[in-house]
């Protein structure tokens, strides 16, 4: 950086005058900085991007209905790389079972996929943050009593108890979502838990509470701002736990049902077909692995930017 | 110590009372387990014969009380579908899930701390690198693809190994892999930022500063403090891998406790899937609390007070 | 056999950083014999306790170490390997750090982490180690020594943990023993018991002992020899009864009017304070690095390398440009 004239007035090796201090870059700009400086940032960024950008346009994406398109002699056409004389331009990722086009399945599912790992998150994330602040602050009894429901609920099974149950109740998206979002919050309220209490012990706390703050305008003005990065990179972790939860629950049949183009429903119906059409498995599941992977750097990434000293 | 143990057992004896209710009251979720068990076609006369054989009609609480009184027992009831006593069916599938779990935990074990140790020790090295790519990778493969890529290759290209239902050991690999390797990531970090730790602490520099042998600094000094994290972690993971082993085995055919979950979910056999989802969730309480006295072992700040 | 345990020449450490390469120690020299304590003296951050980590061989990360000569017992340390490191270490030369509270491992008995060292150096017996353990932490005062081999370190105090890092320190009688401001931590009336602790321990087996503070209490008390750092550089060392009697670098005789002396300072009279900062010491730093706090700061001082005199008496030398006397004369007015 082109500084010339502060470098003439300080002695070369002495401590940074007050005049450098003012053109150091501000907090801003640094965090800005490294954010783009971030390769997990920048690639699980874009690639989480894309994948939202497609699941928005899907329709306007292919001339096909992932549902409707049905067309039984159109079935299992290969894919472009195949490079077999069945191979039909208008079908570039091929055709499944039932001669419906592949792209367009798989564009459909990313709305599947975004939706439920949005929302279950939203659900889990609400829950989780609630108990686990309340612990956090409050301590005490409340502390003891939210800690044995963490214990609790971890001790039931998930993918079990959430098969049961949509099993028990039928099933729908907004089903799983529910299910889903009721049962993933373990991680929400142990790392909220946490990290309140260390903030809830800081002196700006006592401060606010000598001042005689509501408990309530403590938790959103002093504790909240203080957890938030924390609270983003769980989300974005339970975000993508929810996503294969729901692939692994529609691959089980239990999820979402078909003929809605999920994911973990395509690989599951393809399943027959591994032996001699394996790309019907490779495709969605590269797509959910694409998906996971990005949600995952960008979490992973948020940690390492806002927490520069706990990257390693 | 034993006030420790004492609280441990008593924590864990209210929880395993608490996922009882949970696991009884499920059956209650859909409204009336009776309609359930009988099925759609069933007629009004069936269905109140079930209510009257299983005791659905009496109070909510005595069945409860009724059902726990048994369970205690090691009665677990009569399957709908299997006609056959619960307890026999479940400890006859058990072994196959335990061995499968054991297998998978073991094999993130072995994988995941050596790397995570290594990595710790190099820090931005090669190893740490590929140990991170690792984990990466692994956190975001979904394990029923990675299991079906794993038959795809190793089984129906390479011929390597059995696909399904084989009872001997090579039958065992690949859902052992397909179950284990969702756990290294986290095992891998956990151990890699302990070690960091406990690396830069000052014991580690008196450890140093006494002339041990590098190893022994490693490994008497340096792993045994940082591995009692990992030890809740991993116990915590072979936990999940017990119900996350539904989704394996139903790949693999594998004639274990989840495969079991699987078939009764699909029949609508009430009675069994509470008793799998109560055994799973003790299972996951004894190795929890086991866990907690292997720690209180390896850390005397938990054992001497 | 000489008495002459460590020998130090020019010593040199570096540590690489973002902006240039740091320069925590600038070839530093001093020799410390059988039975002698010599404290080295200096604010936070001028470089003593790397000095002493360097030493060891123990520094930190990716700082390197160089000299001219490094030799422990006529062996040259700096040709050692890590191996033949790890033999002398704990054995011919033994650290106490700074940090009771966090520099026992907590996982292990005081009897375990005791026995291990001399386990590992010489050939004994668990029983004997045992034996010694118990001898040692008799000798650092510790009661009911036996009883406290099962204990952890988590039920030991602050002081009784130090104690015990002596105790470990002398397992295998090493011949220099290095103390890295062993008493910051403590409370004040245990620093002193540490302090007259080591100081007798030191004497009674006859070792070499450095001595790492801040407090020129502690100096005035069990120093034989003093080295004032400021830095990165030694800038007066002598005798204890020299450089406290004849202070002749402006450094030192700032430092020396921030304590006050029982029935010199007058009640009330305001105590001395060095107004300014540490220079960064990224990259080279060409002058005195005292230049900028000096009370007699000349031209000359911040140009060119500023080397170490003689003052008044053998043995007691100084880096400055002043003369002695001109320096005493400084002192005075200072005083009056």
């Amino acid at each position: 950086m082109a500084r010339p004239e502060t470098q003439s007035i300080t002695p070369s090796g002495a401590a940074p005058s007050a005049a450098d201090k003012i053109l150091e870059p501000s907090p801003g700009s640094q965090m800005r900085r490294r954010i783009f400086g971030h390769y997990g940032i920048m690639i699980g960024g874009t690639v989480l991007a894309a994948i939202f950008l497609i699941a928005i346009f899907a329709p306007l994406l292919t001339p096909f209905d992932p549902i409707l398109d049905q067309d039984l002699a159109q079935k299992l056409k290969p894919p472009f790389w195949h490079d077999s004389p069945k191979y039909d331009p208008a079908h570039p990722l091929g055709t499944d079972l039932q001669g419906r086009d592949y792209l367009t399945r798989l564009v459909h599912g990313a709305r599947i996929s975004l939706l439920i790992g949005f929302s279950a998150m939203l659900i889990s994330g609400v829950i989780g943050t609630a108990l686990g602040v309340a612990a956090g602050y409050f301590g005490g009894r409340v502390d003891m009593v939210v800690n044995f429901i963490i214990t609790t609920r971890l001790s039931m099974p998930v993918v079990l108890v959430a098969l049961a149950v949509v099993s028990l109740i039928g099933s729908s998206l907004w089903i799983v979502i529910w299910v889903l979002g009721l049962l993933i919050w373990d991680r929400f309220a142990v790392v909220m838990r946490s990290t309140t209490m260390q903030v809830r012990n800081l002196d700006y706390v006592a401060a606010a509470q000598a001042c005689g703050c509501s408990t309530l305008r403590i938790i959103m003005t002093e504790i909240m701002p203080n957890v938030v990065n924390h609270l983003i990179v769980v989300a974005t972790l339970e975000m993508a736990h929810a996503i294969l939860l729901e692939a692994a629950l529609s691959f089980l049949g239990l999820g979402v049902q078909p003929p809605a183009p999920s994911w973990g429903l395509m690989i599951s119906e393809a399943k027959g077909m591994m032996f001699f059409d394996p790309w019907l498995i490779g495709v969605p599941g590269a797509a959910l692995f694409a998906l996971i992977l990005a949600i995952n750097l960008l979490g992973d990434g948020v940690r390492d930017v806002t927490a520069p000293e706990n990257r390693n | 110590m034993l006030k420790y143990i004492l609280k441990r057992l008593g924590v864990a004896f209210m929880v395993a009372l608490t996922v009882s209710v949970i696991t009884f009251s499920l059956i209650y979720v859909s409204g009336d387990p009776a309609v359930a068990l009988a099925g759609e076609a069933a007629s009004n006369d069936e269905i109140e014969h079930i209510r009257k054989s299983y005791g659905y009609d009496r109070p909510i609480p005595v069945q409860y009380m009724d059902w726990l009184g048994r369970a205690l027992q090691g009665d677990l009831g009569r399957s709908h579908y299997l006609k056959e006593d619960i307890s026999d069916v479940i400890l006859t599938r058990l072994p196959n899930t335990l061995i499968l779990a054991g297998c998978a935990i073991a094999f993130a074990l072995i994988l995941s701390i050596p790397l995570g140790v290594a990595a710790a020790i190099r820090p931005n090295s090669l190893i740490d690198r590929f140990a991170l790519t690792l984990a990466v990778v692994g956190q975001a493969l979904p394990s029923f693809w990675f299991a079906l890529i794993m038959m795809f290759f190793l089984g129906i290209q390479l011929r390597w190994l059995p696909i399904s239902r084989v009872e001997t050991w090579q039958g065992f690999i690949m859902p052992s892999i397909a179950l284990g390797y969702y756990v290294t990531p986290g095992v891998m970090r956990l151990t890699r930022a302990g070690m960091l730790e406990v690396l830069q602490s000052d014991y580690i520099r008196t450890a140093k500063a006494k002339g041990l042998r590098p190893m022994v600094v490693l490994f008497k000094h340096a792993l045994r403090n940082a591995i009692i994290p990992v030890v809740s972690l991993a116990a915590v993971q072979f936990g999940f891998m017990l119900g996350g082993s539904i989704v394996i085995e139903s790949i693999f055919a594998i004639n274990g406790l989840g495969f079991l979950a699987w078939e009764t979910i699909q029949r609508g056999d009430l009675p069994m899937m509470q008793a799998i989802v109560l055994v799973l969730s003790l299972f996951y309480i004894v190795i929890t609390f086991l866990a907690d006295m292997l720690n209180a072992f390896l850390d005397p700040r938990i054992r001497v007070t | 056999m000489s008495d002459l345990i460590l020998e130090v020449r020019d010593l040199v450490v570096d540590i690489p950083v973002a902006t240039g390469m740091l320069h925590p120690v600038q070839s530093i020299s001093f020799d410390v014999t059988r039975g002698e304590t010599l404290c080295i003296v200096g604010e936070s951050g001028c470089g003593k306790s790397l000095t002493s980590l360097a030493v060891m061989d123990l520094l930190p990360g990716t700082a390197s170490r160089t000299a001219s000569v490094l030799k422990l017992d006529d062996e040259d340390l700096q040709s050692a390997g890590e191996r033949r490191m790890t033999d002398i270490r704990g054995n011919k030369m033994a650290m106490i750090f700074q940090e009771p509270m966090t520099s026992l491992n907590p996982a292990y008995t005081i009897g375990n982490q005791l026995e291990e060292a001399l386990l590992r150096h010489k050939q004994v017996s668990g029983a004997e180690a045992r034996e010694r353990a118990i001898y040692l932490l008799e000798k650092v005062g510790i009661t009911a020594a036996a009883s406290r081999l099962t204990q952890y370190p988590h039920q030991l105090s602050g002081g009784l943990r130090q104690r015990v890092m002596i105790a470990m320190a002398l397992m295998c009688g090493p011949d220099l023993i290095i103390a890295d401001e062993p008493t910051t931590a403590l409370d004040v009336t245990i620093q002193a018991q540490i302090l007259h602790l080591l100081a007798d321990l030191q004497k009674e087996f006859n070792m070499g002992m450095i001595l790492i503070t801040h407090d020129l209490g502690v100096v005035a008390r069990v120093a034989d020899r003093v080295a004032v750092m400021y830095a990165g550089q030694i800038v007066e060392t002598g005798t204890a009864k020299q450089v406290f009697e004849n202070p002749t670098h402006p450094y030192t005789q700032g430092l020396l009017e921030c304590i006050p002396i029982p029935g010199k300072t007058e009640r009330g009279a305001p105590l001395g304070s060095i107004p300014g900062i540490v220079p960064s010491l990224v990259g080279d730093l060409p002058g005195c690095h005292f230049a900028d706090r000096c009370p007699h700061v000349m031209d000359a001082c911040r140009s060119g390398q500023v080397d170490l005199r003689p003052s008044f008496e053998d043995g007691h030398v100084f880096r400055c440009l002043l003369t002695p006397d001109q320096s005493a004369a400084n002192l005075k007015k200072g005083a009056a």
